[in-house]
């Protein structure tokens, strides 16, 4: 393999996590809840994801288990901010607080279990074409789950009548409970589809790219696919370009690390953090953009009155 | 005048048919037996005043809250109309009062929104074409909601309506928005549609419009129903006194003496600071002591902008665009515009004219601290009472005592409350914006009333309304704003309606200056 297609493999690879859990978390926002939880929800994933596949060796339940443990950790917070409209800002840091206290109890045991990851599938006739084979068929089968989903994002919110409506319900949920949508009930399901993200991320991480579990191994990324959202003014494609930029620089990181660049290791482990944000403020500083794609309603809770 | 309960002449049977409709909240009666029908093509006023029951009734019929009591019968069958989905299920449409519409969503998404699945799938961009040019109503599907007018955006609504093929249309105070040109228009419009035999509610407390345009009117006092009349035969004043159960208050006389400039407005131009806002080009305008000047407009012209830069809540980088008392006041901010003699009555009551959880006393502290009302550096709370205390009781004001929070007053009272709050600071200058919006007849000629009294004083006023009427009654001078210019001030006696209507539609703005546009839906969604 050379090194060319070794760095798109590896670039992809980082961004994964993030691409899971932005998107997720863009289609939440976009209904006009604000979940701050991505990291916990993440973390719930990672450890249900490894405990299921180190008891019944299969990785692919695992993952299954992770989406299904991320999106029950995100009901605790549907329970508590939708249905009885607490603080978004303050249910959600709560839940991420949880979430990696939660995690790093219920997977003590497995600290030091190895596992068999998921790796990348040989595909024959495909994956040894050169250059070109390893860098379109080379990757992790969730690498192109990922891509899968943001394609179904995309059609969804912009396409699809229900996305619409979810639209809609971010905007103005007192408009589209006067038109007659369960405003309420829309919000569940986007916060369910957003920690169910955010599970299949942190699952990502701990079956597929490092097949272990260490507490609080989602270092931060929780956060950042939060301001990735954010910073992508709430368009996937944005948040794609996002998520490999981190990971490219993920990658740059520890190259300069294996070189022995003189650069202290913090400020290297800073660097992906630092420059995805920077990158993408200075691309996002559209006033007009911001405007037209930010959820009007985001993080307000909604009564429907009488 | 026919009262209620007199038989229709007309053989069939009613579209809707209310009897005995009570609705009852915990702290006030909002409708008391009302009964109500509507012919088939027929447009039928429900006139009263704010608070009278209308919207209630209104929020009744289409679904939104139950009644306590009484009947609903559509067609002569009698129904349940659980929600607004119900509703639009009968064939009762609805356009709001405060636009229910999507900003960030093009004409096209809004509507589909609100149609069912069948009706809202394939063709749906013809058949908007379609109704839009049937009835005098141009729209384009797939232009941004938030880049429209009021006007148009009203336009969205009511064709959003006609495509559920509505047999009875209710329409909430539509000409609230508009130029009186665009108000001749909409009538058109609702004419042709009773023709075809689509029955109109048409709520309103304009006199002169329901004249102009009903078949019928109930009138709701206090909620209930004080007369049933047919408004052509009936004269403003008649109408007015079911209404109100009196005449309407008229203010006394103006006493013309005017003095020196005080407020002076020379060449300001600002840009928005929204991206939905409008930019101000060139504003000039002189207001004089013991002179109302008016500023006429569609809203959403400028006026919030214009508002925020005469205010000092947004500073201009020339100082000398506003001149305060012969002092450039435009790099001054709000506290030192009031310093030099600035009262300022904001359009927004709670939020910007009073903190909603503040009571009464704080809230007057919060503008009058310089009347002695602090001390040392410390608040005189006897003396802070003392002056919330005074203002309820020379401007009328109906709350609880100076410790009531703001947010309990009626919108009506509240606007009392911050009137003469900013009217007993003895200001210089005062600028007031929508100061009756929303406010009951009785309220409103009571406010109107004080500027006249101030400006009589010696002070100069500048008033921001929507409400033509309003303007020719208390201004010397009228201007007009439209795409953030603004028209000469001319004498208000050598004006009239119509041409103040002229110039909101921008009539006096230079052919190269109108097609300029202050933001362009660049980004669009689904791209």
């Amino acid at each position: 393999m050379d090194t060319l297609a070794q760095l798109v493999i590896l670039t992809l690879a980082a961004g994964t996590p993030l691409v899971y859990a932005a998107l997720g978390e863009l289609v939440t926002e976009k209904a006009g809840v604000l979940n701050l939880g991505v990291e916990g929800m993440m973390l719930v994933g990672a450890v249900v994801a490894f405990m299921v596949a180190a008891k019944t060796g299969s990785p692919w339940a695992g993952v299954v288990a992770g989406t299904i443990g991320g999106a029950a950790t995100s009901l605790v917070f549907g329970a508590i901010a939708l249905s009885l409209m607490a603080n978004q800002v303050a249910t959600g840091l709560a839940l991420s607080l949880f979430g990696v206290g939660l995690s790093a109890f219920i997977g003590l045991d497995y600290v030091s279990v190895v596992i068999d990851g998921i790796k990348a599938v040989e595909i024959p006739g495909l994956s040894t074409i050169p250059v070109v084979g390893p860098i379109l068929f080379g990757h992790n089968p969730l690498v192109y789950l990922s891509l899968a989903l943001f394609a179904a994002v995309q059609w969804f919110l912009y396409r699809t009548r229900a996305g619409l409506v979810l639209r809609a319900v971010g905007e103005s949920p007192q408009s589209a409970h006067a038109i007659g949508y369960p405003v309420v009930r829309i919000r569940y399901l986007a916060v369910m589809f957003g920690g169910a993200c955010s599970g299949l991320a942190g699952a990502y991480l701990s079956v597929a790219l490092t097949p272990l579990w260490v507490e609080g191994m989602t270092a931060g990324r929780g956060w950042i696919a939060l301001a990735l959202v954010v910073f992508a003014t709430w368009k996937p494609w944005r948040v794609l370009i996002g998520a490999y930029l981190f990971g490219g620089v993920t990658l740059a990181s520890f190259q300069a690390q294996a070189l022995g660049v003189a650069i202290p290791a913090q400020y290297l482990s800073m660097l992906p953090y630092a420059a995805t944000i920077v990158v993408l403020a200075i691309i996002s500083r559209d006033v007009v953009t911001i405007r037209l794609n930010a959820p009007a309603s985001l993080g307000k809770p909604f009564h429907s009155g009488t | 005048m026919t009262l209620a309960h007199a038989p229709a002449s007309d053989a069939r049977a009613p579209r809707l048919a209310l009897a005995g409709i009570t609705k009852i909240y915990p702290s006030v009666v909002a409708n008391e037996d009302v009964d109500l029908d509507v012919a088939p093509g027929e447009i039928h006023a429900v006139l009263g005043e704010n608070g009278a029951g209308k919207s209630t009734l209104m929020k009744i019929i289409y679904g939104v809250t139950k009644p306590n009591a009484g009947t609903i019968r559509w067609e002569g069958r009698e129904v349940t109309i659980a929600n607004p989905a119900r509703a639009r299920k009968l064939g009762i449409g609805m356009v709001f009062q405060h636009f229910s519409l999507f900003e960030t969503l093009t004409v096209a998404e809004n509507i589909a929104l609100a149609l069912d699945r069948e009706r809202a799938g394939g063709d749906l961009a013809t058949r908007i074409a379609d109704v839009s040019t049937h009835y005098g109503l141009p729209l384009d599907p797939g232009r941004h909601v938030h880049s429209m007018s009021v006007g148009e955006r009203q336009r969205v609504e009511i064709v959003r309506c006609l495509l559920q093929d509505p047999r009875l249309l209710i329409m909430d105070e539509p000409t609230s928005v508009l130029t009186p040109q665009a108000v001749a228009r909409l009538f058109e419009t609702l004419r042709r549609l009773c023709d075809e035999g689509c029955s109109i509610l048409y709520i309103s407390h304009k006199l002169d419009e329901i004249r102009a345009l009903c078949h019928r009117a109930t009138v709701l006092r206090a909620g209930r129903v004080t007369g049933t009349c047919d408004p052509r035969l009936e004269s403003s004043a008649s109408l007015a006194r079911m209404m109100i159960g009196g005449d309407l208050p008229h203010p006394q006389q103006r006493e013309a003496k005017t003095g020196e400039p005080r407020l002076v407005i020379d060449g300001l131009s600002l840009d928005a600071d929204d991206p939905f806002g409008t930019t101000l080009h060139d504003i000039r305008l002189t207001v004089r002591a013991g002179e109302i000047v008016g500023i006429a407009g569609v809203s959403g012209n400028g006026q919030k902008e214009l508002m925020a830069a005469l205010s000092g809540e947004r500073t201009v980088e020339r100082a000398g665009a506003v001149r305060l008392m012969d002092a450039d006041a435009g790099r001054l901010d709000a506290e030192e515009r009031r310093a030099l003699g600035l009262a300022f009555v904001p359009e927004e009551r709670l939020g910007r004219g009073a903190v909603p959880e503040m009571t009464l006393a704080e809230n007057a502290l919060l503008t009058a601290h310089r009347q002695g009302l602090v001390r040392h550096g410390f608040v005189a709370q006897a003396r802070v009472r003392e002056y919330a205390a005074d203002t309820i009781r020379d401007y009328r004001v109906k709350a609880g005592g100076v410790d009531a929070a703001a947010r309990s007053l009626s919108g009506g009272n509240l606007q009392k409350f911050i009137v003469g709050r900013e009217i007993r600071q003895h200001p210089k200058v005062l600028i007031a914006a929508q100061p009756t919006w929303g406010v009951d007849v009785g309220a409103a000629a009571q406010i109107r009333q004080a500027l006249i009294d101030l400006s009589n004083a010696g002070v100069a006023v500048l008033v921001v309304s929507e409400e033509l009427d309003e303007l020719f009654e208390i201004c010397d001078r009228l201007a007009v704003i439209a795409q953030g210019r603004l028209s000469e001030a001319n004498d208000t006696a050598a004006t009239d309606a119509e041409e103040v209507g002229l110039l909101m539609s921008g009539s006096f703005i230079a052919a190269g200056a109108h097609s300029e546009r202050e933001f362009s839906p660049a980004g669009a969604i689904g791209s």
